[in-house]
């Protein structure tokens, strides 16, 4: 019996390849998606992987603590701090860290490492042993610096060039005196890391005097517990605390895999959503193989086979051309997993560079999609193969779907919808976090209902389209009736493609409403053409906004500050502008008082005014850092965005209490607007600084969207690959359907339809076939869109429905070019089948 | 067996193959299938091919109905020559001036009786004429299945259709490849009294491969082919005729 198996296989090599072909787009799917998976998940995990080597207790700062009306300070690692550290017994040495985002220019002026992982930090001492020295020597002063051997690579630097470098907004041009080699984590993901002098890292990261952590190492023959229970002993507690180099290493790991979580649950949805599309494809192929063979299966009945044995024969010839189509594609998935990566960096998203990984799961994986679920999918077919009489299935081409168990199919189908409609109802009466699973389950059975309900709702809708196949004569009519024939089939092949279809239209309804929410929400009281910020959203020098205001063709500037202060007992951030030019800038609407803001005079936002019982004219004192206090006067009421709400007060009101004020961004206004020429004359204003980024309200919510728009990117990645695998199930349907109707297309080739006529024909079958499952998976993604939509909107004030009706008809189109890439071979195939063959074979 | 000459009787001719040859293969696995037949067939007249198997008669009447291409000779349906047109042309002229019925009637499931009937029409894009179409479905008793589907009828009424269907477009000539071949004596009987129906009365012209004695006798004429030759001709034949000729050729075969 294997013999024979084995031999139909290889007999049938066309029919061969398209099973293969099938199947190994299915594994494809599923393994390229596990090793993308894997790969930027295992990127991440080493990007944000340093090592503790040089670390056997870490001391931190502990956090503000205000109590009553006084605003307390933020506890500092001083140097006397760390020199106690350092005597304590049982320490070998201690190390003071501080560090902030830095940015590198390469030598055309672009920003190395996009944007973020870019550090800077401190070198210790005149050799630190966490950073190797490959050349030069240490840095002196804020002339000289260090940067890593992989940034040096990358950019061509060597020791002696100057290098353009932007800690908070002025360009700084030190020398490099030296490249050393790390292994932190952000450096291998492709980031930089630059080094100065402990003193002018502290200058430049706004710590004089200060660390961000003191690394203590102990001595030979102290264990960390010890060492930190030492240290604890001589530290203020409410200054410091104090964690050991091991359990700075968990923390890491669990802190890895919470942030990675989400995306790992996210890819793996759709890991899932491939194997379930790859499984149908091949179940489908099968049955249309096995259909296709029904009378050689008979045959094999008929001289003697027992059931068992051919369905066993079927099995294993699903055994063979699962195991082969498993291997190749794997090989293909990895391929697709490098590709995918390749494809979302190039949009822009930062993918941590890293090598790729096929993990043993993967591998797993594809085997049993491969082999499992081919067998499986073969074993039902195959089973149905093995119950014909042999008789009658020798008598006739193929085995006629029967009507009778399309009611069963109707009614589960109807159930699965209507429960599935009734709980994505449901879900979007609750709120985001409360409707996630609801909404889910709800797709999933809508989604099941659906597709169990399509050989139901072929009929309809494709007589819907009976007008427009009308244009086309007898080959539309015929298409048309071909089209219904077999409404299992038809619904099989048109599935394919609705599943990615939904898929891609719900999350393009979605990205395209939320999109346009943030566009409001970005331009919403805004009234400045440009926003000028760090490309990282850290805090930038005031210098940055004196040379905006003295730049040619700039009517107005304001900086936003942020300074924390203690009201009424509770700790308000308050928002600092420039009183005298924020009235141009921004357009908030007022309430109640005016939006004047000068001296002692505030404006605070309705909910604020609320909380602290406030109307135009009350009083309150805020308390600030430095501990002294002031009373201020509420002189207006406003209406708060997403951007802007809160207790806006004078810089100049302000800066008396900050010793070291830095601002958040910078509001500006041309006389020009926003162009692009005077984006440029900005941008050359901040000596073309890579790290300061100038946007206009577009780029706002553009830099905004970027999230949804890197995920729509990736998912039309995966689209395409959906697509391929819808286009093979309508070649897999067409071919079926011209070898049945071989007859038929004799006789109307004989009786005067030319070849055009005939690859018409089966075209527009395709097409109508196609354009069904785009039609089904269009809707559904809408209805999903919108339901995901009510979910969400009750995150998001500014949030509503956008339809995305170009895509959407891109998308149909899309659809029906499938129908007509897939039918361009089964077409030929029709239109030069020998006639007097067709016509007689009987 | 006295025979009258063929070029005595071309009145007018529906279909004329001259010299015909149609050769399979190459060199030792070269298969003869027809060799230098030439035959008319005349308007009006009912026409039976018949021979052994393997004699080359369905070749024969797939090269002159312009269903399958020929080797070498001429064949002419009216005054259009087959041998230069393309697939494009031929089609048109199968669509417009041949009728077919097949063996295995050959409807579209899809359709009803009646859209079958008027598909060639419906293919040309041509409305058929009403009034044929009427005397065509009442002649051949269809005027209460119309609306049915080949499924819904017998196979007598199934070929009955595709009678009807080669009738509907007017064909200049109707070719029919055992359309008995798959029905009971009585259906088979009538399917053939109404072929023979439309050449007395409609004037139509049949041109049918049999290979069954009664069904040649309904002919005006039997040509008889073996070995790829036409080997005999009869007139106003009668089944048992037929059957004595078909016997002969067989002992013939097995004598020489």
């Amino acid at each position: 019996m294997f013999r024979t198996a084995l031999r139909t296989v290889l007999a049938h090599k066309a029919r061969l390849l398209m099973t293969v072909l099938a199947v190994m787009l299915g594994v494809a799917f599923v393994s390229g998606t596990l090793v993308f998976t894997n790969t930027i998940s295992d990127a991440y995990q080493k990007s944000s992987a340093k090592g503790f080597d040089h670390v056997d207790v870490a001391i931190r700062p502990e956090g503000r603590k205000s109590t009553g009306d006084t605003l307390g300070k933020n506890p500092e690692l001083t140097q006397s701090l760390l020199d106690k550290a350092a005597a304590v017994r049982g320490a070998d040495s201690a190390v003071g860290v501080v560090g902030d985002f830095t940015a590198i220019a390469d030598k055309d002026g672009k920003l190395i490492g996009g944007g973020f992982r870019t550090q800077g930090g401190n070198y210790w001492g005149t050799k630190d042993s966490r950073y190797p020295l490959v050349s030069g020597h240490a840095p002196q002063g804020a002339n000289q610096v260090l940067i890593d051997s992989k940034t040096a690579e990358r950019a061509g630097y060597k020791v002696g060039d100057t290098v353009r470098i932007s800690i908070d907004g002025p360009v700084l041009t030190p020398e490099i005196t030296g490249i050393f080699t790390t292994d932190d984590g952000n450096v291998a993901a492709g980031g930089s890391l630059a080094l100065f002098d402990t003193a002018t890292a502290q200058r430049l990261f706004h710590k004089t005097g200060a660390y961000d952590e003191i690394d203590v190492k102990a001595a030979s023959g102290t264990s960390q517990i010890a060492l930190r229970n030492a240290l604890d002993e001589i530290l203020p507690k409410d200054v410091a605390s104090t964690i050991t180099g091991k359990q700075l290493a968990d923390d890491q790991a669990q802190q890895i895999s919470d942030a990675t979580s989400s995306m790992r649950t996210a890819l793996l949805v759709f890991a899932g959503i491939a194997l379930f599309v790859g499984t149908f494809i091949i179940a489908n192929t099968f049955t249309m193989l096995v259909a296709q063979r029904t009378k050689e299966l008979a045959l094999l009945r008929a001289v003697g086979a027992s059931r068992r044995q051919v369905t066993r024969s079927v099995l294993i010839e699903a055994f063979v051309v699962g195991a082969v189509a498993a291997v190749t594609g794997l090989v293909a998935g990895i391929g697709i997993g490098a590709g995918l990566r390749s494809v979302m960096s190039s949009f822009g998203g930062s993918v941590p560079d890293g090598p790729l990984v096929i993990s043993p799961g993967t591998v797993a994986s594809a085997l049993v999609v491969g082999i499992v679920i081919t067998m499986l999918a073969a074993w039902l077919p195959g089973r149905r193969a093995a119950k014909i009489p042999p008789v009658a299935a020798m008598s006739s081409i193929h085995a006629k779907a029967t009507a009778k168990s399309l009611v069963v199919r109707n009614t589960i189908g109807s159930l699965f919808a209507g429960a599935g409609i009734a709980t994505v109802l449901y879900a979007t009466t609750l709120d985001s976090t409360d409707g996630q699973a609801p909404m889910g389950l709800g797709a999933m059975l809508l989604v099941i209902g659906v597709f169990v309900l399509t050989p139901l709702l072929s009929r309809p809708l494709i007589a819907a389209a009976a007008p427009l196949l009308r244009v086309f004569g007898i080959s539309g009519k015929l298409a048309r009736q071909n089209s219904v024939r077999n409404p299992r089939r038809t619904a099989a092949t048109a599935s394919a493609l609705m599943i990615g279809l939904t898929l891609i239209t719900g999350l393009t309804v979605m990205a395209g409403s939320l999109q346009a929410a943030i566009d409001k929400m970005a331009s919403s009281a805004i009234q400045a053409d440009y926003v000028v910020s760090m490309a990282n959203g850290n805090m930038l020098s005031p210098d940055v906004e004196k040379t905006l205001r003295s730049t040619d063709g700039v009517t107005a500037t304001s900086a936003l500050r942020s300074a924390p202060s203690r009201i009424d007992g509770e700790t308000e951030y308050l928002t600092g502008v420039n009183g005298a030019t924020i009235g141009s800038l921004t357009d908030f609407t007022v309430k109640d008082g005016s939006f004047a803001i000068g001296g002692t005079r505030v404006v605070v936002d309705e909910d604020t005014a609320k909380s602290h019982h406030w109307s135009v004219g009350s009083r309150f004192t805020a308390s600030f850092e430095e501990g002294r206090k002031q009373q201020l006067t509420v002189a207006g009421i406003y209406d708060s965005t997403e951007m802007m709400r809160g207790i806006m007060l004078d810089n100049a009101t302000l800066s008396a209490h900050q010793s070291d004020p830095s601002d958040m961004q910078v509001m500006v206004k041309t006389s020009g607007g926003a162009t692009s020429s005077v984006k440029n004359t900005l941008e050359k204003a901040l000596g073309d600084n890579p790290a300061i980024q100038v946007q206009d309200k577009k780029d706002i919510s553009n830099s905004v969207g970027q999230v949804f728009t890197m995920m729509l990117n990736m998912l039309y990645g995966l689209l395409a690959m959906a697509v391929i695998v819808a286009v093979l199930g309508v070649i897999n349907t067409l071919a079926m359907s011209v070898f049945e109707r071989s007859q038929e297309i004799g006789m109307l080739r004989a009786i005067g339809l030319d070849r055009r006529g005939i690859k018409r024909m089966v075209r527009l079958e395709s097409l109508v076939i196609s354009l069904f499952g785009g039609v089904l998976g269009i809707g559904l993604g809408v209805f999903f869109g919108w339901a995901a939509g009510e979910l969400l909107g009750t995150k998001l004030a500014t949030y509503q429905l956008v339809l995305p009706w170009g895509r959407m008809a891109l998308f149909l189109l899309m659809a029906a070019a499938v129908g007509i890439l897939a039918a361009l071979w089964p077409a030929r195939r029709a239109a030069r089948m020998n006639m007097l063959a067709a016509i007689k074979s009987q | 067996m006295t025979s009258t000459p063929l070029a005595d009787r071309t009145t007018a001719v529906a279909a004329r193959a001259t010299d015909l040859s149609k050769i399979y293969g190459q060199g030792e696995t070269q298969v003869v299938a027809l060799d230098g037949v030439s035959v008319d067939f005349q308007q009006a007249q009912f026409t039976a091919i018949m021979g052994p198997s393997g004699s080359g008669k369905s070749t024969l009447m797939h090269c002159v109905a312009g269903l399958d291409s020929f080797s070498s000779g001429s064949v002419r349906i009216g005054d259009v020559e087959l041998g230069s047109l393309k697939d494009k042309q031929l089609t048109k002229l199968r669509r417009d001036k041949i009728g077919f019925i097949f063996q295995a009637f050959n409807l579209l499931p899809t359709l009803t009786a009646l859209e079958n009937i008027t598909l060639p029409m419906d293919i040309a894009g041509r409305k058929p004429d009403k009034t044929w179409l009427d005397t065509v479905i009442e002649m051949l008793g269809l005027s209460g299945r119309l609306g049915h589907r080949p499924s819904q009828l017998s196979g007598g009424q199934q070929q009955r259709v595709a009678v009807a269907r080669a009738l509907a477009s007017k064909p200049e000539i109707i070719f029919g490849d055992e359309p008995t071949g798959n029905l009971d004596s009585r259906s088979g009987a009538e399917v053939l009294g109404f072929l023979r129906n439309s050449v007395r009365e409609l004037g139509q012209t049949v041109v049918m491969v049999t290979h069954d004695p009664v069904a040649a006798a309904y002919a005006d004429r039997v040509i008889f082919l073996a070995d790829g030759r036409i080997v005999d001709e009869v007139y106003e034949p009668s089944a048992d005729a037929v059957l004595d000729r078909m016997k002969r050729f067989d002992a013939k075969g097995r004598t020489s």
